[in-house]
């Protein structure tokens, strides 16, 4: 495989960029393999890639129902924290976190990683309580966080009314400074290119309708496109789609498939170098590269498989939006989009086995998984190497919610998106 | 949007009117005390979730705020039916039947 530096860039200048080689293959499925991951989006293809990597299994292959990387992938608000209240959340998200941080080397592309921090906004006294506590439990669990009060706020970010006077004034804010976003698109490509090198196929444009149980053990998967395909262990990582697979293996999961949707605006100049979130009023927001303002919304409170969400919570968010920033009042959006997000009771993932033998889970991020997205791939491929969970994953379990261990993030972690 | 007819106030009204509350018909289990933590665990919090044709409980919560029934398609978005509470479905999410 090429590898991609400033002189390879030079190089290919001279023969006018027309000799780059194919980014990965499109192979032909074999008949059986080690293990089949089911979605091609970042969090399967990050699990590929550590399959290979780190624990040197490659006969993989990922199998993806559209294209790599565009559900929930090339849909969500691309924003990177890891400021969770619960342990067990905190460190498997500043596991991710610190893997982000690497990233871009460990790929050998640019997945656009940019620390530019993460603001949680408190609009009420117990926001602040909330945020005190939450930055507290942070800092025990040696992630970085502080406690600003509205005039550091407004000096981080001067174009936001931060005025006592606003229905929901900003009285203070949790920051995390090495938080930020990430290109999502990349971050798929570039898990994509790095597994396909290490020899795992990547076959797109191929469903799965079925999967196999004899004697309790899911042994292969039936796709429309190329029939059965045999596999030691299966993993399916396909967000809100999770309770459809769930049902062809013949069990039910804890999970609501919702519409989640975003909204980008035209592009303006550089306004707003960091990301502004707030749990109160329901909006948050950064700026592209590119220019655009990136906008994300909350859930339609109906399970939707539509890829599509309703317009009174778009109004929702634009008007939290512009109650933060009157500056914004005038800049017109660009496109609108819905994303499936696979919702737990809980608010956190399941990173599970199953009750089927050799066939694992890993779902239920809900409004906030590409976040995790490499931390939620490195975890899964130990689990699916060794056949038990990895030891961040193991309070994952979907077996939780039989014994009641949950692990409540909702709310608790400034829980936007 | 949707426009859903409340079978209670016999009117066709606005989406922002109602909340949606998940999967319909779901039976308390009549002794609690002698669920096994497998049961009660179902009954707490595993769901259906079907891609496809859906039996959901909605409140008119701006409204009658009644609870009701709708039988919707998650996937189209399409209301089949809404009927009252104690009522059964007209529409069979089996489409075998």
């Amino acid at each position: 495989m090429q590898k991609y530096s400033g002189f390879g860039l030079l190089k290919h200048a001279l023969s006018h960029h027309e000799n780059w080689q194919r980014v990965w293959r499109n192979p032909t499925p074999r008949t059986h393999y080690d293990v089949i991951i089911i979605g091609g989006g970042g969090h399967g293809l990050a699990t590929a890639y550590y399959l290979a990597k780190e624990h040197g299994i490659t006969n993989v292959a990922v199998i993806e129902k559209g294209y790599l990387g565009g559900g929930n992938t090339a849909r969500n608000t691309t924003i990177v924290r890891s400021n969770y209240l619960w342990d067990e959340a905190a460190h498997l998200y500043e596991h991710a976190l610190k893997l982000w941080e690497g990233l871009s080397q460990d790929l050998n592309y640019n997945v656009m990683f940019s620390q530019r921090g993460v603001l949680n906004l408190g609009h009420t006294l117990q926001d602040m309580r909330d945020i005190q506590r939450r930055v507290n439990a942070n800092r025990l669990n040696g992630i970085d966080g502080e406690v600003l009060d509205a005039k550091q706020v407004q000096e981080i970010v001067p174009i936001m009314d931060c005025s006592a006077n606003r229905r929901y004034p900003v009285m203070g804010a949790s920051w995390q400074p090495r938080g930020g976003v990430a290109r999502h698109d990349a971050v798929a490509w570039g898990f994509a290119r790095a597994a396909d090198r290490l020899g795992v196929d990547l076959i797109q444009q191929c469903e799965v309708v079925d999967i196999q149980v004899e004697d309790g053990a899911a042994t292969a998967v039936v796709t429309k496109q190329h029939g059965t395909i045999k596999a030691g262990r299966i993993g399916c990582v396909v967000a809100g789609n999770s309770s459809v697979l769930a049902q062809m293996a013949g069990f039910r999961l804890p999970l609501e498939s919702h519409p989640l949707q975003a909204l980008v605006s035209e592009p303006i100049k550089p306004v707003l170098d960091t990301v502004v979130m707030s749990n109160h009023v329901h909006g948050y927001i950064s700026q592209a590269d590119k220019g655009d303002l990136v906008i994300g919304a909350g859930i339609d409170g109906y399970n939707g498989y539509g890829q599509r969400g309703s317009y009174p919570t778009i109004e929702h968010t634009v008007q939290a939006i512009v109650e933060l920033f009157p500056i914004f009042s005038r800049v017109r959006m660009n496109r609108q989009w819905g994303g499936i997000v696979d919702t737990c009771p809980d608010a956190c993932p399941i990173i599970s086995d199953t009750p089927v033998e050799n066939l694992f889970f890993n779902c239920g991020w809900g409004t906030g998984g590409f976040k995790a997205t490499p931390g939620s791939g490195h975890v899964f491929a130990a689990t699916l190497a060794k056949g038990e969970a990895h030891e961040l994953a193991k309070p994952f379990s979907m077996y939780r919610f039989y014994d009641g261990a949950l692990i409540d993030e909702h709310g608790a972690a400034g829980v936007a998106h | 949007m949707f426009h859903i007819y409340c079978p209670y106030c016999e009117e066709h009204r606005e989406e922002e009117e109602f909340h949606a509350k998940g999967q319909a018909h779901i039976a308390r289990p009549p002794a609690p005390d002698d669920c096994s933590d497998r049961e009660w665990g179902e009954f707490l919090y595993f769901r259906d979730n079907p891609r496809g044709l859906h039996h959901e409980l909605w409140v008119h919560a701006a409204g009658c705020r009644k609870f009701f029934n709708i039988t919707r398609d998650t996937q189209t978005y399409e209301i089949r039916e809404t009927y009252k509470i104690g009522d059964q479905p007209a529409v069979s999410t089996n489409p075998d039947q």
